[in-house]
């Protein structure tokens, strides 16, 4: 059984599924109804590159109770080779020697267990190159 | 642009007349309402009053929590003020400073006479409060993939470090000086100074970011009586004036933001405030600024235009933000020092400009202090509220 709050998601955890502004170009991930640059609402549905470089990142020492296992774990922002960002573990890493400008490639992994039944949710880590 | 301003808002001049607020800290022998009620009552007292019209509480998560929601009607109860108006606003870490918000917007258009802004937190129940902060970020997508609050700010800090050279160093003097100032203010949570070593050996939390550049987990309560200065001056009692209130918004996730190192939505809202205030950044005296991690404090001072881009870190180092250098920041020991009960902190900064502003801040009085600015921000920075108030 998988939740519909975790089922809505599956394209864009999965697949990196954006939004391309049909009017301006822009790439929103997640997509959006409404384009944050130019205000359109017109998209069409495009797969993102798993290939991108980090902007800065921390190393979290101290997790909330859901992750407090994986501690020390490293989280960093990334910018895809298509100009978008996004948030994610940088994973299989010795955390101490990761870098900004570090090139690195996305990766399915599982993410966490949700809620009481402790359902496996999967997503994107990331992985140096 | 002051007369554009002022021709554009036509309300009347709103004024600060009184207020409260309960000890920061782990109050273990009273619960949410009791909080807020102490602080609301003590308000009311310092006012003069002898009635409020309505009321706004500040609240981020009673939900989370405590397991409340319904906080407006709640506090309404509580206090004994019911059948009057009461509501619960929220901005996340910036909700004490959107009550007060409402409650000037409330006075400014002759809706009410008396209005009580205040905000309350109680964090030390038992939940999960790293889960419950992280609430205030993109739930799907930052605080999924295993982000913190203190992770959002640590990533925002090695930005800057890498763009700017900000100092390891630097980002623990801005701890030092708030503890400093907070020594000096008996409502603090943590009254005992700390040293550059301490908070450079401190646990780690999140890179580079240890446990004394983080503010702290607290419960507390503050209120303030907001009125027209026409009715203040009838009241015979020290007042304030409120002389600008702006607020701005931005993403909601810190990846999505044009910059890592600086906060638009501080920025934005600063504009405003100046225009609305006909000031400039050198006209203000003193500054309580949002300091939930030190780094933060860096970026505010830059961004509220107190100094270059670049050069926060510095100034935290070189005494320009201490008290009795060029622009002393957090003089009430800040979120850092005094605690950050995240919906009473907006209105507990509007407190420290109050006593500045009436000479009533004993040892952390800043000398002839004529405007102060209070800067409360939701998040990793994705709203801001920022109010200037006068002394008269
Ligand atoms: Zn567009």
């Amino acid at each position: 059984m998988i939740s519909p709050r975790y089922h809505r998601e599956i394209p864009q955890r999965y697949r990196l599924e954006a939004g391309k502004c049909k009017q301006c170009g822009n790439i929103s991930f997640p997509p959006r109804l409404v384009c944050p640059k130019c205000k359109s609402k017109s998209f069409e549905t495009v797969q993102l590159g798993r290939e991108g470089k980090i902007l800065t990142f921390t190393i979290i020492r101290v997790g909330p109770d859901k992750f407090s296992k994986e501690t020390p774990y490293v989280v960093a922002i990334i910018e895809l080779n298509d100009g978008v960002r996004l948030t994610a573990q940088v994973s299989d890493c010795d955390v101490d020697k990761v870098a900004i400008g570090d090139k690195v490639k996305l990766v399915f992994r599982k993410i966490q267990d949700e809620g009481k039944s402790g359902l496996h949710c999967y997503g994107y880590k990331a992985v140096l190159t | 642009m002051l007369n554009e301003m002022k021709s554009r808002f036509a309300g009347k001049d709103v004024a600060v007349i009184g207020v409260g607020m309960t000890k920061f800290g782990e109050l273990w022998k009273k619960s949410l309402r009791d909080i807020f009620v102490e602080a609301s009552l003590k308000a009311i007292e310092n006012s003069g009053v002898d009635h409020i019209d309505s009321m706004y509480v500040g609240t981020m998560s009673g939900g989370l929590f405590v397991g409340q929601e319904h906080i407006g009607a709640v506090m309404a109860d509580y206090l004994g003020v019911a059948p009057i108006p009461a509501t619960r606003v929220e901005s996340a870490c910036a909700s004490g400073g959107a009550a007060f918000r409402q409650a000037y917007f409330e006075v400014a258009s002759g809706h009410s006479e008396i209005v009580l802004a205040g905000g309350v937190e109680k964090m030390t129940d038992g939940a999960d409060v790293t889960e419950a902060l992280a609430a205030a970020a993109d739930q799907e997508y930052e605080v999924y993939n295993g982000i913190t609050f203190p992770g959002l700010y640590a990533m925002i800090a090695r930005a800057h470090m890498h763009q700017y050279k900000t100092t390891r160093e630097q980002l623990a003097h801005v701890a030092v000086k708030n503890h400093k100032n907070g020594s000096m203010n008996p409502n603090a949570q943590f009254r005992s100074p700390v040293t550059l070593e301490q908070v450079m050996k401190a646990t780690m939390v999140a890179d580079p970011l240890r446990l004394l550049d983080c503010s702290p987990v607290s419960d507390g309560g503050a209120a303030v009586i907001v009125c027209s200065v026409d009715y203040a001056k009838k009241l015979k009692k020290p007042y304030v004036k409120v002389v600008a209130s702006a607020q701005a918004s931005d993403t909601i996730a810190l990846h999505s933001r044009e910059s890592l190192t600086a906060l638009k939505c501080v920025s934005v809202a600063a504009d405003k405030a100046y225009k609305q205030a006909g000031l400039k950044p050198s006209d203000i005296n003193f500054a309580e600024v949002h300091d939930c991690f030190t780094i933060a404090e860096i970026v505010v001072t830059e961004d509220l235009g107190f100094f270059e881009k670049g050069l926060g870190g510095a100034a935290a180092e070189n005494g320009s933000t201490a008290i009795g250098g060029k622009i002393p920041i957090n003089t009430s020991g800040g979120l850092k020092s005094k605690g950050h009960p995240v919906g009473a902190t907006g209105v507990a900064q509007i407190i420290e400009l109050y006593e500045q502003l009436t000479g009533n801040s004993g040892e952390r009085q800043v000398k002839n202090a004529k405007y102060g600015l209070a800067q409360n921000m939701g998040g990793s920075g994705a709203s801001c509220i920022i109010h200037i108030l006068e002394a008269v």
